[in-house]
């Protein structure tokens, strides 16, 4: 039943008290919604300013690469001056004893045997084969002295770039005064006992971590102590008893280890820096010491006393005692040890002296773009990956665009509608909503593997056609992926074109096919494009169906066509990511933003075309 | 011709037409009927079908050859659905069902032996929105000739293009700017544009689904004149809301209302001396 309304005063609830605070209600949910948008965006834009500065800080990483700049006379051998007369570019020569030979001649003072191979490891292991390759070109250089520029090994190049830290410079006053070095080149240096305090300070709060450390074990052995007491005073028998005894005398000797060894390690940290001598481990931060040319690394160091080894001679002449005044020595820590980084002290201070020397060159990384993968960090390149990413968009444009178009004009101008094109339809759009991974295992069943068949006794296989590893085979199985996206784009814009248009053709006697290809198609094709090309990139960055039909592979040249094994950007960036190389990682994000330039670039063609043919009807 | 109608045609014309129903009468009464008398299209019993609903019931007319035949009825009374089975655009229309006979020049155009596609070249048509195709007015006007091979020159083809576009009186408009998009046309070009595209397949009967509602006054005009000029060659059928329009431009008139034909005369005699009640209400505009 209804009540009877008294619209008067319906009208009269407008401008009432209550109606007030409704609008002010209203407004306020208003501004909080406002709120809210604003604060969801701005979530966003943080997300993606630091998404990219990430990667655009990384990459800064990897635009420059380092040289050194040595100097050595070419002597080749007969087998490798014949590699060099050799027309074929394949055949190389690796004249790695050569850069050897000039990096040895770079540092000063003479290397040992087992400082040799630290300082081959300087430069590139294929600095060898550049310097072939330059005198290969000019074979007119064979038996000169010529001046050449070496590829840095990848962790020297992440040194000077300060990944690892600079050795720090630490406060020094007063004179140094060096003894002769004996047999085996140590030294021992006095200097007032004010300096180098820091050093100390920084050493002790080492000793003093692995002090709390040692203290911690000894807590624990206590702890097994005091259980175990409370276990023997439960046992009931002897020979139980017997049995918890052992166990408890164990620990607690275990325990009393543990604690003389605290007490050790705190009264070493106590006493660093003080009279006593304290031995540096390779665990301790590095103390280094620069005097005239020279280095030293200090091994053990007292109250204005330390005995060090030279690692760069003090002075140029013979070795003898040698004093610096205020100003001319210099001492240094690398707060991390030795042990925790690839770069020895060795060679810190070799790096060290190279760029005093002016020895030390940036050069712009086109290597990255230009050269393939490699084992090396320093060496490897995306070159084949984009080789390979432009043969697999061939294949998969070639597949699924004439497919995809096919199938949208089919269905959107000649299918009839019944249950069999609405299963088609809901199936085709579930299909782009399939993981890519499922596709990759559909592909990899399918072109690669070949599903086996056995049909009465008969055994055969279906499929199996394709090269694993090959960009034919990746094409089609993101052609699979993409496929939906570009039925689906193909009939939303052959959808779009007005059914005037079809009209006006199918009136003169144009027949459907006509109507289709002469009026419709061309109408719609910038829509069709438009989502090829956002399918594409799509399938651009798409790695894990990639994974699975194995362009993952470990592959050093681009492909020469689609068949040849080869990788795709995205399973490089996975490659290198998964790679332990520290410089793989700035690597990784120089390929992830030239991956980005490459989708940005496809995305703004599609807006492009959409901008350029939209048609308003 | 009565003393009575030609002093409501004078007293019409003196209110200048404009929106007074019986202008419609008076512009008819004006006109002799001038049809050759030859049956062009001959239908009987046509019955068309959307799924279950009959949108035409029973429908029998004479379309005579070079004359403008108007249909006119109030929205919804199928004159266009009829109009569309003449040259089987409705083919279509998936759940359209068309029976009954239409003969044209002695041929039934629903005969299994008939294609469709060669129907809509003898039979042209004018749509309602002027629909040129986003190419260039060239293309819009060979088109048809081209897919049906009307041309076998490029000579040939250019001549075609001229004489359309004369024909639809719009050469003169557009012959320094043949390849500039025919969608860059003003509405009321377009619309001849359209109509020189359909003339240019050398259609025998041109169908118009109300060319002039999407134009105004001037463009009208001129394509109401161009129709009384194709009537000489083509017969020419028009589906009209406009009675002005109907007694305007037609010699024949048929009446539609609820998917039925309900009255077929000389444009003269419907307009002013209506044998149907209802024909009388809606020509006086007492209803649609």
């Amino acid at each position: 039943m209804s009540t009877t309304v008294d619209f008067t005063e319906l009208s009269a609830k407008h401008t009432g008290e209550a109606n007030k605070s409704r609008l002010r209600a209203r407004y306020w949910a208003e501004v909080r919604l406002k709120a809210y948008g604003i604060a969801a965006i701005g979530v966003a834009a943080f997300a993606l300013v630091l998404l990219l500065s990430t990667i655009v800080g990384k990459t800064a990483g990897v635009i420059y690469e380092k040289y050194i700049t040595l100097e050595a006379t070419v002597e080749v051998s007969d087998r490798d001056r014949e590699r060099l007369a050799d027309e074929n570019p394949r055949m190389r020569a690796n004249l790695r004893g050569v850069v050897q030979d000039a990096v040895a001649a770079a540092i000063p003072g003479e290397i040992g045997r087992r400082e040799s191979r630290q300082a081959s490891s300087i430069v590139s292991g294929d600095a060898g084969l550049f310097l072939g390759d330059q005198v290969k070109a000019d074979n007119s250089i064979i038996g000169q002295t010529i001046e050449f520029d070496a590829l840095l090994d990848d962790n020297m190049q992440l040194y000077l770039k300060g990944i690892v830290g600079r050795p720090e410079e630490i406060k020094s006053t007063g004179p140094l005064s060096v003894t002769a070095p004996d047999e085996d080149g140590i030294v021992t240096a006095t200097f007032d006992p004010s300096d180098i305090g820091p050093i100390f300070e920084a050493v002790r709060e080492q000793r003093a971590d692995d002090a709390e450390r040692a203290r911690a074990e000894q807590r624990r052995q206590q702890n097994a102590v005091d259980v175990t007491e409370e276990r023997l005073l439960e046992a009931e028998t002897d020979e139980e008893r017997a049995q918890i005894q052992t166990r408890l005398d164990n620990f607690i000797a275990a325990r009393d280890r543990a604690e003389a060894n605290a007490d050790e390690l705190f009264r070493l940290a106590t006493v660093i820096g003080e009279d006593v001598s304290y031995t540096l481990s390779e665990s301790d931060p590095s103390l280094l010491m620069r005097a005239g040319p020279g280095w030293l690394k200090l091994t053990e160091v007292e109250r204005g006393r330390a005995t060090g080894t030279i690692y760069l001679p003090l002075s140029d002449g013979d070795a003898a005692s040698a004093d610096f005044a205020e100003g001319e020595w210099q001492a240094y820590i690398m707060e991390r040890p030795e042990s925790t980084r690839l770069q020895t002290d060795r060679q810190v201070v070799w790096m060290e002296n190279f760029e005093d020397r002016g020895l030390i060159k940036e050069v712009l990384n086109t290597r990255i773009l230009t050269q393939s993968d490699s084992a090396s960090a320093e060496l490897a390149g995306i070159w084949g990956a984009v080789v390979g990413s432009f043969w697999t968009m061939i294949v998969t444009f070639l597949l699924a665009f004439p497919l995809g178009v096919m199938a949208s004009i089919y269905l959107e101008e000649f299918a009839p509608k019944n249950r069999v094109t609405d299963l088609i339809e809901v199936n085709i759009n579930n299909l782009a909503a399939v993981p890519s991974i499922v596709f990759g295992l559909l592909g990899l069943a399918i072109f690669v593997s070949g599903v086996p068949v056995n049909i009465f006794g008969t055994e055969f296989t279906i499929g199996g056609f394709l090269p694993r590893s090959s960009p034919l085979a990746g094409g089609a199985v993101l052609a699979l992926m993409t496929l939906p996206t570009i039925i689906i784009a193909g009939r939303a814009s052959i959808r779009a074109v007005p059914p005037s248009i079809r009209d006006a053709a199918l009136g003169l006697g144009a027949s459907k096919l006509q109507t289709a290809t002469h009026h419709v198609l061309p109408l719609a094709m910038p829509g069709i494009l438009t989502g090829s090309i956002i399918g594409m990139a799509q399938a651009l960055g798409e790695t894990a169906p990639l994974l699975l039909v194995g362009m993952n592979s470990f592959i050093q040249e681009p492909p020469a066509d689609p068949l040849s094994p080869g990788n795709v950007l995205p399973t490089l960036i996975y490659q290198w990511n998964s790679n332990s190389e520290r410089l793989f990682d700035d690597k990784t994000a120089a390929a992830i933003s030239i991956l980005l330039i490459f989708l940005v670039l496809m995305n703004a063609l599609a807006v492009l075309l959409r901008k350029r043919f939209e048609r308003r009807w | 011709m009565t003393d009575t109608t030609n002093t409501q045609a004078e007293s019409a014309e003196q209110q200048n037409g404009s929106g007074d129903i019986n202008s419609a009468a008076a512009i008819a009464a004006n006109k002799t009927p001038a049809t050759s008398g030859e049956v062009k299209i001959h239908c009987v019993d046509v019955d068309v079908f959307y799924g279950e609903t009959q949108a035409i019931k029973k429908v029998s007319i004479d379309i005579e050859d070079k004359a403008v035949t108007a249909f006119i009825g109030p929205s919804g009374c199928g004159k266009s659905t009829f109009l569309r089975c003449l040259n089987r655009m409705n083919d279509t229309i998936d759940i359209c069902r068309v029976t009954g006979q239409i003969v044209l020049d002695g041929g039934d155009i629903y005969d299994t032996d008939v294609d469709p596609v060669q129907l809509r070249a003898r039979v042209g048509m004018v749509f309602q929105k002027p629909n040129p195709f986003p190419k260039s007015i060239y293309e819009n006007v060979s088109y048809g000739p081209k897919i049906h091979g009307l041309a076998s020159s490029k000579a040939e083809l250019d001549s075609i293009v001229e004489q359309s576009l004369k024909r639809a009186a719009l050469w003169d408009e557009v012959k320094d700017r043949l390849d500039s998009p025919g969608t860059g046309l003003s509405g009321g070009q377009q619309q001849r544009l359209c109509i020189a595209r359909a003339v240019a397949t050398a259609p025998e009967v041109l169908l118009m689904d109300e060319p002039c509602s999407a134009l105004d006054p001037i463009a009208t005009a001129q394509v109401e004149e161009l129709i009384d000029e194709l009537r000489q060659s083509y017969s020419v059928v028009i589906v009209t809301h406009s009675m002005q329009q109907a007694a305007r431009v037609s010699q024949k008139t048929a009446f539609f209302h609820l998917g039925l034909m309900l009255e077929y005369d000389d444009t003269g005699k419907i307009f002013t001396a209506p044998s149907h009640e209802k024909t009388q209400q809606y020509i006086t505009g007492r209803f649609g």
